[in-house]
């Protein structure tokens, strides 16, 4: 099999994840969006521990929060993919 | 809000929020969308925002919403409802905004050849919508104070 047909990912330094907060966490935080670099292997929870860390305020972020990624609830160890959209959901409150 | 960027939207950039309204809920019109002659029994629910909370009067409720998500989500609640019953028609509208005391958030409706269908998939509905919209409610007490109600 040709090399081009290997992993993408395995041939990038990093990926980039738009990051999404919304109602409280949008509040604590003082922003709406942050963009994030992370390591081709990156979960949700690593990007959200990058955003605990390296984002001002990050540490007012729950560890687990609830997350979807591209519009879809997502588990924890999901993995990111350069251009996705994650999205931080504090508890909902629908309906 | 205009948001164009994002991965998840780019099916509505042609500004179809369809299930989400600024506006009171039009019942009459979530009726006529599962209204069929075979479908003899049609349940409608409606959240309202209530008077009594624990900590003190709301008057108004504002709700915010990952509005892209929630289309998105509600399409597929739609969907997983009408695969587990075929013969049903289904429908859904969230309000967005500020929502006086006594006026509705939310509407489902379901219509069915017989009222038990009706009555499961409008069940299924709503406890789906609540559990899985992305949805924010922040409550204006009538002192003016105002809180997240996200617990």
């Amino acid at each position: 099999m040709s090399s081009h047909l290997a992993d993408p990912r395995a041939a990038r330094a990093s990926i980039t994840v738009e990051c999404r907060l919304f109602a409280r966490y949008a509040e604590l935080l003082g922003r709406t969006q942050v963009s994030l670099r992370l390591p081709p292997t990156a979960t949700v929870s690593d990007a959200i521990a990058a955003l605990r860390t390296g984002v001002e305020k990050g540490d007012l972020l729950p560890a687990a929060p609830l997350a979807a990624v591209n519009c879809e609830h997502s588990a924890p160890d999901r993995p990111l993919h350069d251009g996705d959209e994650l999205a931080l959901l504090p508890p909902l409150a629908g309906g | 809000m205009m948001v164009t960027n994002w991965r998840c939207c780019r099916r509505w950039q042609g500004g179809d929020l369809g299930y989400l309204t600024r506006e009171p809920i039009d019942v009459a019109a979530l009726l006529a969308e599962v209204a069929a002659p075979g479908r003899g029994g049609t349940v409608a629910f409606l959240g309202t925002v209530r008077r009594s909370a624990e900590d003190g009067p709301v008057s108004a409720i504002e709700y915010s919403a990952y509005e892209e998500m929630v289309v998105a989500e509600l399409d597929r609640i739609l969907d997983e409802a009408r695969a587990r019953w075929p013969d049903v028609g289904v429908a859904a509208s969230h309000r967005l905004g500020t929502v006086p005391t006594g006026e509705a958030s939310i509407g489902v409706v379901a219509a069915a050849p017989h009222r038990d269908q009706a009555f499961e998939a409008g069940r299924f509905l709503i406890e789906e919508a609540k559990r899985r919209l992305p949805v924010w409610k922040h409550e204006r007490f009538d002192d003016g104070t105002v809180q997240w109600r996200d617990t």
